[in-house]
């Protein structure tokens, strides 16, 4: 074959064709809400806000999850281990906001294994598109009170002093998690080469 | 079948930053990605029904009570991937200016008319053999605040899935011979000569239809390869 087709920016105007949320004449293929009626696990929050290289926020930015159940199990026949099946579909998608910020409302996923069968933390993958990312980059959300991120081989990769950048914090008294994104500066997410 | 996404692949997207783009220089990393291994996380992606897709959103000439103004035109192509067997049953997206070159988002102060009978957005799902089909009006170019007197050659978006998360594409699709091509930052953030080119759909007589529309072809490839060669295979 002769390669694979690259990739463009989603530029200033995929809101309306992506995440039209209901201001446009178009429906919303999908949402931020991942919870669906039969949905078992904790319902959590995931938010924050999106900061390109001067700290200002990125409101015509695209992010979209792709997680495990709460038993770990992903919504695809290729994750073919003998768990039960849910209605849980496992991706969604949000447009941020005038000023950069994004929430999805969703369940805190299991732990799923590594290729050697380790049991990673649980996480989100969250993919990060935007005007002026002429691709979409890949990055993951981890929670500050998972006891497994001290052992969690994808987070062993990162420097230590990068790896904040990944993990959300519980807000008091509620079960919201935040986590800011930085396309570039000093505290620059992490974003993985896969 | 257990596929594998070699990030060698990815070789053929433009790099992060690309400055003749001017939104790129404040947006993309100043440092190294990570590599890691693929993970079941990676090589899973979602899976949607059939409600996703309704019945005209594949033809963006028949959302409205009237016609769009503007040509007629069938966009139409397979969905494949790196070893060029068709993706089934994947879905997409796809968004873009009208005849006009205006866009329906709120964003967009192009002095030139709106189209009361066009949004701009269709989705599609790709059929068993990865064969996807829209019907459409050819887009006008439109200029953009990048340099003086800039303009973006014609151009249709494609958001595609594939078989995992980390085969997701978006795209833009352009049509041949368009003399914006050489002036085009975005277009031209694309490092490679061969690999710029497929994003250029080709005219396809054969399946203009007579008296109603010309038509264009736009094969995608995404990544994904087979685990084990045929070759190799006993």
């Amino acid at each position: 074959m002769t390669g694979i087709t690259p990739s463009q920016t989603v530029g200033p105007f995929f809101k309306y064709g992506l995440t039209p949320n209901r201001q446009y004449a178009w429906n919303d293929a999908f949402t931020s809400n991942l919870v669906m009626p039969d949905t078992t696990g904790e319902r959590i929050r995931v938010e924050g806000t999106v900061f390109d290289g001067d700290g200002a926020p990125v409101p015509d930015c695209m992010l979209e999850i792709w997680q495990a159940d709460a038993q770990g199990r992903f919504a695809d026949p290729q994750d073919n281990r003998a768990l039960p099946n849910t209605k849980f579909r496992g991706f969604g998608r949000c447009g941020t906001d005038g000023d950069g910020r994004y929430a999805f409302d969703t369940i805190k996923p299991g732990g799923v294994p590594d290729p050697n069968g380790k049991l990673q933390a649980p996480h989100l993958l969250l993919a990060v598109f935007a005007r002026g990312m002429l691709r979409h980059l890949y990055t993951r959300i981890y929670f500050d009170d998972e006891k497994g991120n001290a052992g969690d081989p994808v987070l062993a990769l990162v420097p230590s002093d990068r790896r904040a950048t990944l993990i959300a914090h519980r807000q008091a008294g509620n079960a919201v998690y935040k986590l800011d994104l930085r396309l570039q500066g000093g505290a620059e997410t992490v974003f993985f080469d896969v | 079948m257990t596929l594998i996404y070699p990030v060698d692949s990815n070789k053929a997207h433009p790099l992060p930053l690309s400055p003749a783009y001017k939104s790129s220089v404040k947006r993309a990393p100043s440092r190294p990605l990570i590599p890691m291994r693929h993970t079941l996380s990676e090589l899973t992606g979602p899976v949607y029904g059939h409600e996703t897709v309704r019945e005209h959103d594949s033809d963006l000439t028949r959302q409205h009570p009237g016609e769009p103004l503007g040509e007629r035109i069938i966009v139409h192509g397979h969905v494949l991937d790196e070893d060029g067997r068709g993706v089934p049953n994947t879905l997409l997206e796809i968004w873009q200016a009208n005849a006009c070159g205006r866009y329906i988002h709120v964003r967009d102060q192009h002095p030139a008319p709106l189209d009361p009978n066009f949004t701009g957005a269709g989705r599609a799902q790709s059929d068993g053999s990865g064969y996807y089909k829209f019907v459409t009006i050819k887009p006008g170019a439109y200029p953009w605040g990048n340099h003086r007197n800039a303009w973006r050659p014609a151009h249709i978006h494609f958001s595609v899935f594939g078989h995992s998360f980390v085969s997701r594409l978006v795209t833009q699709m352009y049509f041949p011979g368009d003399p914006l091509f050489e002036f085009d930052p975005i277009f031209n953030s694309v490092p490679d000569q061969t690999a710029r080119m497929r994003m250029v759909s080709s005219f396809d007589l054969e399946n203009t239809q007579p008296e109603w529309a010309l038509c264009y072809r736009f094969n995608i490839v995404l990544r994904g390869k087979n685990a084990t060669p045929m070759e190799n295979k006993k």
